[in-house]
């Protein structure tokens, strides 16, 4: 999938992530930063790719500002962001079946 | 060198400080020694007066000088301001190498940063240290080792000669033209002013510091002139809306209340809930908690507790006045009824730190402990407890009486959630050991209750007691299965704090932080 724009999507309070998307040209570009990131920056960032790779997205600018949040949460705010890039906002796919 | 937990402390941090590495929380008992001693400068001449005129005369008469070490108290808690007029004052005057030897530093004390950057300080003892300071260790700027060390553990450190306090500052809510210091009354009311007691009998010099000067003879006092060489009036020592907040409500979380419940039931279907019990607990959300509806039991059952010790707030007090409480013994005054309390209840009483907890004294209230209840940032599959060092790896909290109270009291809870966000609270391994397994019993989660293996007797005891209980295994791998099995906290090479065990041998180390990086 190609982002068609920028999407955001999540909160700064404790235990969420917010997540914001932007279309590249240079491959995944990720920045992340976590409350949590001494313990579980590794699985931040496998849990934030697999997520975009699941939604086939090969070129993206992605920022995360994680503030603790679960799996499920990143999972399902990195889909959110993008979904909103591109404008899909009914009948969301969740849980990557655009695979 | 590894000790009795399993941690390996550097040959080279032994070599530095002549200390020696933990061999279990009993392996000092019965050992004998001779206690350190003050220098005292005899006061014969009746004319001669003890008042000074500011911070800056008081450090000349004491002959203030490069490398001295400072004690100082903590029962102002996060609106002390004394540490940070005396240290203004010393940086001042150019002093160096100075080691800040305190019952506890906070938050209050940030502005003592850039005198650590600059030299001034270069020695950190203290129970622990919040804020600024505490990531200012984390980070390597103190040049020497920093030294967490539990309230007990303090006083055996002074009483033994571990450490030589050269002049203490003794922050006093009330003082006399002669010395003699009380914590209430004043502007900066504390109740009481345990930890300094030590400081007052083993400082070479100690200086009374107040914003409150009564008439003589301020009595019963805490301080005593015979031991207080200067005094010092200032505008203000402390600021009251910090030192000691309200009340606090009772806790609207539904986990906390869960979790204090268990520990309620926990400690009434033990072998320890008897006419007469000994109990301590701390004041967080969960202890608080458990405080109230334990007090409901008590009452249900007709059972009185003899002494409540350590540090008071509101409900502890309450069970006094009521007569469900026989006494008091005080530390520390978290709120402002247990500050009212020790004036109008003569059944609540101030003691010293020493008598609350050194482990090398003939025997401290610590020892007479049933039941106390904890908190711990983090837990492990040992029991060990980490209550100073956050799961980043940052220094962020205290030893307090942790440490002394686990080892002493006969059951030892720790109450924890399993997770606070995404940080596991139960893990395989702490990432830095401040109170060993061996001193602690039970951990009490929301999502069940693991008893110590070694505790067979509390085991057997809870038979048939309808509570969740479980293994400290199945606590971490439901925690682990919610958020993910967390990576070990990165840490740079350098040796940046010692975490002493409260008998004065180094139960684990604290290296420098290091920023998070991806490994490849």
């Amino acid at each position: 999938m190609e982002l068609k724009g920028t999407g955001m999507a999540g909160t700064l309070e404790s235990s969420d992530a917010q997540v914001t998307v932007e279309p590249g040209t240079n491959g995944i570009e990720l920045s992340i930063e976590s409350s949590v990131i001494n313990q579980y920056g590794r699985q931040i960032r496998a849990t934030v790719k697999q997520t975009l790779e699941n939604l086939e997205i090969k070129n993206a600018k992605v920022t995360v500002v994680d503030k603790g949040a679960l799996d499920c949460t990143l999972k399902a705010r990195v889909e959110g962001a993008v979904f909103r890039a591109n404008g899909v906002v009914e009948g969301l796919p969740w849980g990557g079946a655009i695979k | 060198m590894i000790n009795s937990v399993g941690r390996d402390i550097p040959d080279q941090v032994l070599k530095d400080t002549g200390m020696k590495v933990f061999q279990g929380s009993r392996a000092r008992n019965a050992e004998e020694y001779v206690k350190a001693a003050p220098k005292v400068r005899a006061w014969i001449d009746p004319t001669e007066s003890k008042m000074v005129a500011d911070i800056h005369e008081a450090l000349v008469k004491c002959g203030i000088k490069d490398g001295m070490t400072l004690g100082f108290h903590h029962h102002f808690r996060n609106g002390d301001k004394v540490v940070n007029m005396v240290m203004e004052e010393v940086h001042k005057m150019g002093i160096k190498d100075i080691t800040i030897c305190a019952s506890s530093l906070g938050s209050a004390h940030n502005p003592i940063l850039p005198m650590i950057e600059d030299g001034t300080v270069t020695g950190i003892q203290s129970s622990g240290v919040r804020g600024k300071i505490g990531d200012a260790i984390s980070n390597g700027k103190l040049k020497g080792y920093a030294i967490m060390r539990s309230h007990g553990g303090r006083v055996r450190a002074i009483e033994s000669g571990d450490v030589h306090i050269d002049i203490s500052f003794i922050g006093a809510p009330t003082c006399d033209e002669y010395g003699n210091c009380r914590a209430v009354g004043g502007k900066s009311d504390c109740g009481v002013l345990s930890y300094a007691v030590v400081d007052a009998k083993y400082a070479d010099k100690v200086v009374a510091i107040t914003d409150t000067l009564v008439p003589y003879p301020n009595m019963p006092a805490s301080i005593s002139q015979i031991d207080v060489d200067y005094v010092v009036v200032v505008d203000e020592i402390g600021d009251p809306a910090k030192i000691a907040t309200g009340a606090a409500k009772p806790t609207s979380d539904v986990r906390k209340i869960m979790m204090a419940e268990y520990c309620t039931q926990f400690v009434v279907n033990s072998p320890y809930f008897k006419e007469g019990f000994t109990y301590q607990t701390g004041v967080g959300g969960a202890s608080l908690a458990s405080t109230i509806s334990l007090g409901e039991v008590m009452k249900e059952r007709n059972i009185h507790m003899s002494v409540g010790i350590g540090g008071m707030a509101s409900a502890m007090c309450k069970l006094l006045d009521e007569g469900w409480i026989g006494k008091l013994a005080d530390t520390q005054d978290f709120d402002i009824d247990a500050i009212n309390n020790i004036k109008t209840n003569p059944n609540h009483i101030e003691i010293s730190g020493s008598e609350y907890a050194n482990p090398m004294n003939k025997g401290s209230y610590v020892n007479r402990l049933d039941v106390v209840v904890l908190a711990a940032l983090e837990v492990d599959t040992h029991f060990n407890c980490n209550v100073v060092v956050d799961s980043n790896g940052m220094i962020t909290g205290a030893q307090g009486g942790h440490p002394d109270t686990a080892a002493g009291a006969k059951c030892t809870i720790v109450i924890t959630p399993l997770l606070q966000g995404r940080i596991p609270c139960v893990k395989t391994d702490v990432t830095t050991v401040t109170t060993p397994g061996e001193d602690v019993d039970v951990i009490i989660t929301e999502y069940g209750i693991a008893i110590n293996p070694k505790r067979q007797d509390l085991i057997e005891a809870m038979k048939g007691v309808k509570l969740p209980f479980t293994t400290i295994e199945e606590l971490r791998d439901l925690a682990y299965s919610m958020v993910g099995e967390p990576d070990p906290v990165e840490f740079g090479d350098r040796v940046v704090g010692i975490i002493e065990a409260r008998d004065g041998t180094i139960i684990d180390v604290v290296r420098q932080f290091k920023p998070y990086e991806y490994k490849d």
